[in-house]
Order: structure tokens, then C-alpha cells, then sequence
């Protein structure tokens, strides 16, 4: 008997099915004014090493202390994730030689961080998903290198050095790689509605590693994983974890081991190639830091950053669905930005039509903010006004074409919707006399439409609205305007 | 616990030390007694006693967040063997 060896005897290519498993590890820098552990500004963009001092330049005999904002700051987005709120927390060094880090070790947490077993929701085709998350610590950034092209050497800037960051590690329960896209969207919101970082991709102010391995479906224990860097946006995260899906499931199919790696996220190229192996691992020598104290939170502080908590878009979305029968899909739409939210609620409160709003704000308002390449946030837009001119529209003083000018308007020129109306006369026509007179005209001098209309080419009335509201310079009501033709046709027939 | 030559050879990579081999052998040995005199420490019962984090009768020291003036540019890269502009110059080191 031939001697195969069994893997190939059994042909393990054939379709084997795979659990994917991811689990996260996402750094965002925290909007404090000053860096986690010296008074050095963390303004960004300036010239390289103008904000550096003895703490965050690692020079002998300086000494760290933190920053109270940082503290509060990173316990609110623990208990927004709902972490369990440690009272005791310390800090210790995270050894590793590496020109960005001039101490030669990074103040990291080790086994006492901020939060612990915390989750996040998110939202998948048919059903929601708890991702459990493991801890949330506090620790600094390390300076940017930039690497001569051609030279043998790098060049190092510090001002980022030392700037609080926070590191949110989930749980390797995501499953594929749009759950790790939602989830990284969800976090990001919540970060967002915190105020307590930019989570600005391109500026580094948000960066995420993956850890991503294949397991045979039903199997419990973890396959070999391999670490993903390198990924620029949240489309790029789930772009490498695709592939990596891909490669590994090749690898695993014609009954190839999976090489535990680092691997770097080549954007043009699409693909993701190995950095280092397990075997030049670091190892890290962590100990607690003798230059800082811990921290005792005590319940007070806990309490008092839970209070200044804001509603979180999550419990939005509820609200919205539950009090104005928007979809989750619409509501989620509106809670995905803070300040459009709060546009949004305070318009309910005003005027108790979910539906429009969601329409007006959705629509033309969002528009307004693309085309004008403006932020909600610096829109000059009332509340109040944007009420009434949805009022305007519902009982027919403004027609649909002239609101959405007024609303243009409004914002562009920071006037209440009166004024706007009053100055480019855009009040609807719906006087009937007027409209007699618009509808006279039209219908005289568009015979051959009046006559396809009676020979039974109903779609004509439509050419005959349009021809009266281009004649009213877009101000007639359209519905009235229908009825009057419609009417006076019949008369005719 | 025994230190082998293996484990300082390892840790002094780790420290980014270079040793001789007389050197290695000799802080074997140290190192052996050191931890030996340390490992006296497990004959107490620390059975209801929490990690020591910290030796210092103190906690949550903290500052605000309020800006301070950093060193003048001249100052911090008065002590760098090399500077490029208002870079420090480093090897290129790739991780």
C-alpha cells in the first residue's frame, strides 16, 4: 500500500467551513489640551519638537503627573461601554527599545486599567450583537519617525510624544469583517458623542490593529492568528480582514499551517504581508511605575462622570423608533451625528412630525451641508425656524421647490424663514383667482398637450402643472393648480 | 529558579548590553544568588496580604490641564549627538 500521508488522503480541500474570529484593539488620542503626563500643548500640526519638556522628552530626573481631564475623560468611555468602574487603578512601563521612545519604555496599564468587561452593540441584517469588551487603559503616544527615503537614517519628532491615549481592546467575538466595521463605527460615535476625541483617521487621532484567525466551524479553541496593521480608514480595516479571511482560508484548505505573524496593510497593492513572526515578539517587562501613584476613584467621581454622560446614540435610536415611528434605519441615520440629533429633538419638541423632519433633515438640509462643505456643528441653522418652515409646507403656504430655496436662504444668510419668505415673495399662490389666471394662459398656449390630455394621455396634466409653475416663478400650489386644470378640462369634455 | 547563561544572554539583549562570555558567566552566578537571598522572602505567609503597587503612603496626584511652556527648541535638541532641521537624527531602525 502506497504510504500517502493522511491529510492528503482525506483531501482536506474540500469545502471546509471556517468561523472567522476578530477581536480589535482600537488607540484614540484624547482632547485634552495639555499630553496625559506633562503641561506640554498637544495642538497639532506644529513645527517638530516645539512641545516637548523634560517629562515627555525622558531626560534624568523629571517626573510625571497626570493629567485629572485624561483620568476623567478615559473613566467616561469606560462607562459608556459599560465597563465595569475600577476603583483602584495604577500605571506601569511597557519596556521596548525604539527611537520614537525616548524613555525606552511607554507609561501603559497593565493588570489594574480603568475598564474592564465592558460591550457595544451593534446592529447586523437581521439581529443585534453584544461585542464584549475587554479593558479600556490609558497610556501615551509615542513621537512620529519619518524615514528618509534614500538615507540611512530617520528623523524624529516628539510632539506627539506623551499626548493620552486611550486603548479600547475588545473581545475576539467579532465574526467577520463588517461586524469589525460596525463595531469600529459604533465606537467611534460614542466616542464622538463623549467630546472626548476627534477620532480623526487621517489626523491619527483614531488607529486600529486586528487580530484575525479561522477556526473549523463548532470548534471552540482559537486558531493561530495573525496581527494586522497599517489600515488607514474603517473601509481599509474591513479591505485587510477580507483578504486575511481569504489567505488563510486558502492556507487552511489545502492543509497549510497559519504562520503567526504581524502584517502590514498595503493599500495600493490590496494586500497584507508579514512585518515580523512570534519569534521576534517582544517582550515587554511590564511593572508597575514607581514615578506614578495609583489611583483610588472613589465613588463620588464615578457617580459624577456617569451623570455628565450624554444620551448615547444607541438609547436615541430606541427613542427615536419608539416615540416618532421612524425606522431604526431612519433614526439611525439622524443619530449618527451629535449635533443633527439635537437639531432633530429640538424640532420634535417644536413641531410633532418625526416623519417630515426626518425627510427635511435627511434631504435638503444635508444637502445644504454638502454642497456649502460645511459641519452640522457650524450650521447656522435655528431649531425653530426649520420648524415653522415645515409647518409652512404642511398648510400650504410655501410649496416644496420654494421651501427648500427658503431654507438655502435662511442658512445662508442667517434670517429668520419671515423675513426670508417676505424679501424673495415666496409665498405659495393659492388663491384661486390668481391661479385662473396662470392656468389661462398656460392651457391657451399649450393647445396640443390640452388636446393629447382629452384624447386620453393623462400624463399631459403633468406638462400643464409644470408650464403653470414655471409661470407663477415656481409659486403656485402645485395641488391646487392640478385640480383647477383638472376641472376646467372636465368642463371642456 | 535557576539563571542560565541562556537567560542573560537573553536578557542582556533585551537590555541592549553587550557581554563577553566571562561576563555572562560571572552574572550567572550573580544573578543565581541574588535571586536565591530574594526567594527567602516566599517562606512568609502572604496569604491575606493585596500586591504591593506602590510603596509610598500616596495616591491620586494629579494636575489640571492647563498648558505650561515647553523647553525652547535650541534647549531640546541641545543634548542629541545628531539633528537634522529641528529633528532629532536617529539609525533607521524598521521594526
Amino acid at each position: 500500500m502506497n504510504r500517502i500521508p493522511i491529510g492528503i488522503r482525506l483531501n482536506l480541500k474540500f469545502d471546509m467551513e471556517f468561523e472567522t474570529v476578530i477581536g480589535l484593539e482600537v488607540h484614540v488620542h484624547l482632547k485634552t489640551k495639555t499630553k496625559a503626563f506633562c503641561g506640554c500643548s498637544t495642538e497639532f500640526g506644529n513645527e517638530p519638537n516645539t512641545q516637548t519638556c523634560p517629562v515627555c522628552l525622558g531626560l534624568p530626573g523629571s517626573l510625571p503627573v497626570l493629567n485629572e481631564k485624561a483620568l476623567e475623560y478615559a473613566v467616561k468611555v469606560a462607562l459608556a461601554l459599560d465597563c465595569s468602574a475600577q476603583e483602584f487603578i495604577k500605571f506601569d512601563r511597557k519596556n521596548y527599545f525604539y527611537p520614537d521612545l525616548p524613555k525606552n519604555y511607554q507609561i501603559s496599564q497593565y493588570d489594574m486599567p480603568i475598564g474592564l468587561n465592558g460591550f457595544l452593540e451593534i446592529d447586523l441584517d437581521k439581529e443585534r450583537k453584544k461585542i464584549r469588551i475587554k479593558r479600556v487603559h490609558l497610556e501615551e503616544d509615542a513621537g512620529k519617525l519619518i524615514h528618509k527615503q534614500d538615507g540611512a537614517y530617520s528623523l524624529v519628532d516628539y510632539n506627539r510624544c506623551g499626548i493620552a491615549l486611550l486603548e479600547i481592546v475588545s473581545e475576539p467575538n467579532i465574526n467577520s469583517p463588517q461586524e469589525a466595521f460596525e463595531y469600529l463605527k459604533n465606537l467611534k460615535l460614542i466616542i464622538q458623542y463623549l467630546e472626548v476625541s476627534d477620532c480623526d483617521m487621517e489626523k491619527g487621532s483614531l488607529r486600529c490593529d486586528a487580530n484575525i484567525s479561522l477556526r473549523p466551524k463548532g470548534e471552540k479553541g482559537l486558531g493561530v492568528k495573525t496581527e494586522l496593521k497599517n489600515m488607514n480608514s474603517f473601509k481599509g480595516v474591513r479591505l485587510a480582514l477580507e483578504y486575511e479571511v481569504k489567505r488563510q482560508k486558502d492556507l487552511l484548505s489545502n492543509g497549510k499551517k497559519i504562520i503567526q505573524d504581524t502584517r502590514l496593510w498595503d493599500e495600493n497593492k490590496q494586500l497584507t504581508f508579514s512585518m515580523r513572526t512570534k519569534e521576534e515578539a517582544h517582550d515587554y517587562r511590564y511593572f508597575p511605575d514607581p514615578d506614578l501613584a495609583p489611583f483610588t476613584l472613589s465613588k463620588e467621581f464615578i457617580t459624577r462622570i456617569k451623570d455628565d454622560i450624554p444620551e448615547l446614540p444607541q438609547q436615541k435610536i430606541e427613542n427615536y423608533v419608539k416615540d416618532g415611528d421612524l425606522t431604526r434605519k431612519e433614526a439611525g441615520e439622524i443619530a449618527s451625528d451629535k449635533n443633527l440629533s439635537l437639531i432633530y429633538e429640538q424640532c420634535i419638541d417644536i413641531y410633532r412630525e418625526p416623519k417630515k423632519m426626518y425627510n427635511w433633515l435627511t434631504g435638503p438640509v444635508l444637502a445644504y451641508v454638502n454642497d456649502r462643505k460645511k459641519s452640522i456643528a457650524d450650521l447656522n441653522l435655528e431649531p425653530k425656524e426649520l420648524a415653522k418652515l415645515i409647518q409652512y409646507v404642511s398648510n400650504g403656504k410655501l410649496n416644496n421647490t420654494a421651501a427648500k430655496d427658503a431654507l438655502f436662504s435662511m442658512l445662508d444668510e442667517v434670517k429668520d424663514i419671515d423675513t426670508i419668505i417676505k424679501e424673495k415673495g415666496l409665498t405659495q399662490v393659492s388663491n384661486e383667482g390668481e391661479l385662473e389666471e396662470f392656468i389661462e394662459r398656460v392651457l391657451k398656449e399649450n393647445s396640443q398637450s390640452v388636446q393629447d390630455f382629452l384624447s386620453g394621455k393623462e400624463n399631459a396634466i403633468m406638462f400643464l402643472v409644470g408650464q403653470t409653475m414655471k409661470l407663477s416663478k415656481g409659486k403656485a400650489n402645485p395641488k391646487k393648480v392640478k385640480e383647477i386644470i383638472l376641472r376646467r378640462l372636465r368642463d371642456v369634455s | 529558579m535557576n539563571i542560565s547563561k541562556e537567560t542573560v544572554k537573553y536578557i542582556s539583549n533585551l537590555a541592549r548590553i553587550e557581554l563577553t562570555e566571562e561576563e555572562i558567566e560571572k552574572f550567572s552566578l550573580q544573578l543565581n544568588d541574588i535571586l536565591r537571598y530574594i526567594e527567602q522572602l516566599k517562606e512568609i505567609d502572604i496569604t491575606n496580604i493585596s500586591p504591593t503597587a506602590h510603596i509610598l503612603p500616596i495616591s491620586n496626584v494629579k494636575r489640571s490641564d492647563e498648558p505650561r511652556s515647553s523647553l525652547k527648541i535650541d534647549e531640546v535638541l541641545k543634548n542629541a549627538p545628531q539633528k537634522e532641521g529641528l529633528f532629532f537624527k536617529v539609525p533607521k531602525v524598521i521594526e
